[in-house]
């Protein structure tokens, strides 16, 4: 049998698949740029909105709406990966060593992972609801209940300091138990006998976490790093459903481009945000994938 | 041990459900420190706990109040009378859509499983020249924000529906996550083809005649039913709850659950009791999945959950 009859078949099983993936994934991306670089003109004043080529790109980055946007995404990124980070571990180090009850803690700080960006963003904006003392509901209310009044405050809406730390709370909500099941998987690989062996050495508790236990983690946190980050990024639902649709206080650039789309009706502008977002994504996944397949062909 | 695949999928992710990945193995839960470490300990996992089922503590409490009954004073107490009006009229409100949503995430997630089964199996199993770049390739498919491929995609499937009448809605939304899941269903099935078939049992097919469509049919397929499920969960679960496809490709009259929620949850006079209802109702097979096949559906998160 010669080499490359044996191979064929193979090629032809995924040949569906790379044909989809090369059309709906890189032909679409190649399409977008094609947009983003066209020049537009607005039909009623005749005015160029889009000069075309490369201008469109530093007209967008140079636009006080998209640096505000782009600013959101920032603190948003930070406050979410660090929240979520900080909470996933946490919990993952309450549960490692085995409580009673375990499988219900588990169950319970994960159930937000399986609802929906939007049913999610429903509650969470009742919630988040600005109004405080006597008109106050959701969160406001209770800190009001619990005796923390100093505590109430106008989360992410109008006149708010930290509004998009304040939308990075459900998002926090949302996704920690993931970090915390991915902590727990990474745990529950280590053995018994390293904890034991560092024991015997003399190792208190926090140096067993510090020098044995944490270092044999952190493939894992920099894997949660990126799907966190990349998610952050993409975030789209979740701000549309407790912001709305088109809300300047709250926009990141996923839910400009929505803006720019429909409510400019600037479709050029919008690719043009839309190419941005891949690179900024791309500059983040793209060594991951490239190291993540590197050690797989060494471990081959 | 955890390897640094895409997701820190332990290794055989997605076939050996979390019960055993995160199974504990040392000593007898609840036996470990001291009595005050352990009194902590609880405190902080109830504590925590608490905070994270608040959501649903409301959602509950308020879709049985009489939407009268829903004032500021009382939004946090218990209905003082019970109705199911809020869910009566949620239920009106989202049964169609509910429909459409279940038919898309069945038919999404089958296609885009088989579709990964067949591609897991030649990139673990059956290589080609160049695979590993095809297979990185594939892999970017999932990081991408949808935003990326969304306007010229939009203008594609608006062309297709007005030669096809009946290409619109939910049919477009199937074919959208069939496409986009590929990638994801393609890690899970190699994950867990290269830790759960043997090369040599392969290589003992192969020595026997057999062909790689006969290889696939008698050895590969009736391995793979953990994987099936998991992707089968997975990729059910990221249909459903999608959001942003369905925003752009379809309509109120034929969208998914998550597009008419968002219309109940949006209008000018909210009733409180139907839109928490609208919420649960919106969750609950998903929900239902993770309590269910809860297992599965953490195999799924670890090896990549990425949408």
């Amino acid at each position: 049998m010669s080499r490359a009859k044996s191979w064929l078949p193979g090629l032809l099983l995924v040949s569906p698949s790379i044909v989809l993936i090369a059309v709906f994934v890189y032909g679409l991306i190649g399409q977008n740029i094609w947009v983003s670089l066209n020049t537009s003109v607005n039909p009623v004043t005749d005015k160029v909105v889009n000069p075309g080529g490369y201008q469109n790109y530093t007209q967008l980055l140079g636009s006080a709406d998209y640096q505000h946007a782009l600013w959101n995404l920032l603190v948003l990124t930070v406050v979410f990966m660090v929240g979520t980070m900080f909470f996933g571990l946490l919990w993952a180090v309450l549960l490692e060593k085995g409580v009673n009850g375990e499988g219900v803690f588990r169950s319970v700080y994960l159930y937000p992972m399986a609802v929906s960006f939007i049913a999610a963003g429903v509650v969470w904006r009742w919630l988040l609801s600005p109004a405080t003392g006597d008109g106050a509901v959701g969160l406001n209310q209770l800190l009001n209940k619990m005796g923390l009044p100093q505590l109430e405050n106008s989360w992410w809406s109008a006149d708010s300091k930290f509004s998009m730390a304040a939308m990075a709370i459900p998002a926090v909500w949302q996704l920690s138990g993931y970090v915390m099941a991915l902590f727990l998987a990474g745990f529950r690989g280590i053995s018994e006998d390293q904890r034991e062996a560092a024991r015997i050495d003399g190792a208190s508790e926090w140096q067993i976490y510090r020098h044995v236990l944490f270092p044999q983690l952190s493939p894992i946190a920099l894997s949660a790093l990126i799907i966190l980050g990349h998610m952050s990024m993409k975030m789209f639902d979740l701000i549309y459903s407790i912001a709305g649709p088109n809300s300047y206080k709250a926009s990141v650039p996923a839910t400009l481009m929505w803006t720019q789309m429909f409510a400019q009706n600037d479709r050029v502008a919008a690719a043009v945000n839309a190419t941005i977002l891949l690179a900024i994504v791309a500059v983040v996944v793209v060594p991951y994938l490239i190291y993540t397949n590197k050690t797989e062909t060494e471990r081959d | 041990m955890a390897t640094t695949d895409i997701a820190p999928a332990p290794s055989g992710a997605g076939t050996a459900p979390t019960s055993q990945v995160l199974r504990h193995t040392g000593r007898p839960p609840g036996q470990s420190g001291s009595g005050v470490a352990r009194a902590i300990r609880y405190t902080l996992l109830l504590i925590f706990g608490l905070f994270v089922l608040l959501p649903a503590y409301v959602l509950i409490v308020t879709s049985l109040k009489r939407s009268g009954d829903v004032t500021a004073d009382t939004a946090w107490s218990l209905p003082t009378a019970i109705t199911g009006a809020g869910w009566a009229h949620a239920w009106s409100q989202l049964a169609p859509p509910l429909l459409r949503s279940l038919i898309l995430g069945i038919g999404a997630a089958t296609l885009s499983s088989i579709l990964g089964s067949m591609n897991g199996f030649v990139f673990a199993r059956w290589r080609f020249p160049m695979a590993t770049t095809v297979f990185t390739l594939f892999l970017f498919g999932m990081f991408i924000p949808y935003q990326a491929v969304m306007i010229p995609l939009q203008g594609m499937l608006l062309s297709v529906e007005g030669q096809v009448p009946w290409f619109q809605g939910i049919v477009k939304l199937i074919i959208v996550h069939t496409i986009f899941g590929i990638p994801i269903c393609t890690l899970i099935f190699r994950n867990y083809y290269a830790t759960a078939v043997p090369k040599e049992m392969l290589e003992a097919a192969r020595i026997d005649g057999a062909g790689m469509l006969k290889t696939y049919r008698s050895i590969i397929l009736p391995l793979s039913m953990p994987a099936f499920v998991v992707t089968l969960i997975w990729q059910f679960t990221s249909a459903w709850n999608d959001f942003l496809f369905a925003l752009f490709l379809t309509t109120r009259q034929n969208g998914p659950v998550t597009y008419a929620l968002n219309e109940l949850a949006g209008g000018q006079n909210p009733d409180y009791p139907s839109i928490m209802a609208g919420v649960l109702l919106a969750s609950l097979p998903t929900l239902l999945v993770y309590i269910l096949l809860g297992r599965y559906f953490i195999g799924g998160l670890m090896s990549g959950s990425v949408k």
